[in-house]
């Protein structure tokens, strides 16, 4: 008997489980396939302009956002993002995409009010707590060190 | 006159003289895609935005209707509009151009059976000889107000629902012809505490299975007496569950029940479950219904049109989404 009280749960069965384990497959190729890109990436940029790993490290981030902007504005970064999921949403590749999708969005309410005010609608949670948690590990390793 | 609790029924006699349903291309590919009088190519519409697209799906309907209908413009005395961005904009906007008096509406994807009702009921009271109701929903205009931007990569889930790309008028008045709206069940808000703005199936279900009962119990009827019970856009998710409660009610629906979110488009389009938005019902009834009642193979049909109604402020603030279903029963009239 489904009532109002027991409704969430009663109606469970009706619906679709999320198909973790596979969405969990998809994710670690795909992710794993971004990260050996930007593995590649980076090597290129060491052998060829004979940058420190380190150096390269900057080059290679870029790129990666260049083409997630790219493969945004050209529709196709939905498509690979349903079936990859965190795949594609964890690297920075999914950073590049939540703020170019949202950019191209809002193109039709002008430069300033549209695109540069909600560009960060979906990344700009990304961006305070990146910040605030660098910081409370930055004082964390502060106290640690100076009482060690 | 009122039959029994929420239930009009238009003793006077109304009748719908004309319908038109306009959509994008995505449901020109559906099961459907000829039933519509006209699709456009790209969802932008020939339009330079999203917004004034869907305002050329609401304007093609309506031109199209009176088209058909063999009426001119401004022998309409009533629109009875609404869409599902805030403020209703494509309405008004559209409303702006029509030189009649104008009601906005909103229930959600309730609309469409909301504005036919109220529609209707003017010109069973003789405060309106012609009325036009209308009502349109696009793909973009809904998943930026009400989701993500279109092309961010985030994935759905398998219960969310695509809106339909496509706009739907119906012109209503007192001269007799095929089609007799014959009662309209008002529904009321019912919330079973349904919180999950990617899950609006299971949120609506309950306010479709509430107006169906009601509108049975109203009209003393039988579900076996329509040919078909449609709901709006319950999707694969809300539909058993609607007719699990109808089914508790006493009134079993399974034979002729039908989900419009679900006849819109083929398994294989990448919708998740189903079709959803106020164009769904709109673009349905007033095409591949009204054809079916024109030629016969329907001959009594309820359309429950559901929605919620849902903000996506007031759910992030820890509120659940109440939700409505408006009841309209059209009827096939030989021998016009």
């Amino acid at each position: 008997m489904i009532t109002k009280d027991n409704y969430k749960k009663s109606i469970k069965p009706y619906q679709p489980k999320p198909k973790y384990f596979r969405n969990c497959i998809k994710a670690f190729l795909i992710g794993g396939l971004i990260c050996s890109i930007g593995q590649g990436l980076t090597v290129f940029y060491m052998e060829v302009f004979g940058f420190t790993s380190k150096e390269a490290a900057n080059p290679t981030v870029a790129t990666l956002i260049l083409i997630a902007a790219l493969l945004t504005g050209f529709g196709v970064y939905d498509k690979i993002g349903q079936f990859a999921g965190a795949g594609t949403a964890v690297p920075v590749t999914g950073f590049a995409n939540s703020i170019t999708s949202a950019a191209m969005e809002h193109r039709s309410e002008g430069l300033v009010l549209g695109v540069s005010t909600n560009m960060f609608k979906l990344a700009g949670s990304v961006i305070v707590f990146g910040t605030v948690a660098a910081y409370i590990i930055g004082v964390l390793r502060y106290l640690i060190q100076s009482f060690l | 006159m009122k039959q029994g609790k929420q239930t009009w029924v238009f003793d006077n006699g109304v009748y719908i003289k004309g319908s038109a349903t306009v959509t994008g291309p995505r449901e020109k590919q559906g099961p459907l895609g000829q039933t519509y009088d006209y699709s456009f190519e790209d969802l932008y519409c020939g339009e330079d935005t999203w917004e004034r697209a869907e305002q050329a799906l609401l304007n093609k309907s309506i031109d199209l209707c009176l088209q058909k209908a063999k009426v001119r413009k401004d022998a309409v005395d009533l629109l009875v509009s609404g869409d599902l961005l805030n403020q209703n904009v494509t309405s008004n906007y559209v409303a702006r151009d029509f030189p009649s008096s104008f009601l906005c509406v909103f229930g959600a994807c309730s609309t469409s059976m909301e504005a036919l009702a109220i529609a209707s009921s003017q010109v069973d009271s003789g405060n309106s000889d012609v009325a036009l109701a209308s009502t349109s929903s696009h793909y973009s205009t809904a998943e930026r107000q009400f989701r993500y931007p279109t092309e961010y990569g985030g994935q759905k889930p398998d219960t969310q629902t695509s809106t339909v790309t496509g706009a739907g008028a119906a012109l209503v008045q007192k001269e007799r012809s095929f089609v007799q709206v014959e009662a309209a069940t008002i529904g009321k808000v019912v919330d079973f505490s349904a919180n999950d703005p990617l899950d609006m199936g299971s949120a609506m279900a309950p306010a479709a299975a509430d107006t169906i009962v009601q509108h049975l119990k109203d009209m003393n009827r039988q579900p076996e007496e329509y040919d078909m019970i449609l709901t709006g856009d319950l999707s694969s998710v809300g539909t058993p569950i609607a007719k699990k409660l109808t089914y508790q009610f006493g009134y079993d629906i399974e034979n002729v029940h039908r989900d419009c979110g679900l006849m819109v488009y083929n398994s294989n389009q990448n919708v998740f479950a189903g079709g959803s938005g106020c164009a769904v019902s709109a673009v349905v009834s007033y095409g591949h219904i009204m054809q079916q009642l024109r030629s016969g193979e329907l001959n009594k049909v309820l359309i429950v049109a559901t929605g919620a109604l849902l903000s996506p402020t007031i759910v992030q603030q820890k509120e659940t989404i109440p939700c409505i279903a408006h009841g309209v029963v059209l009827k096939r009239v030989s021998g016009s």
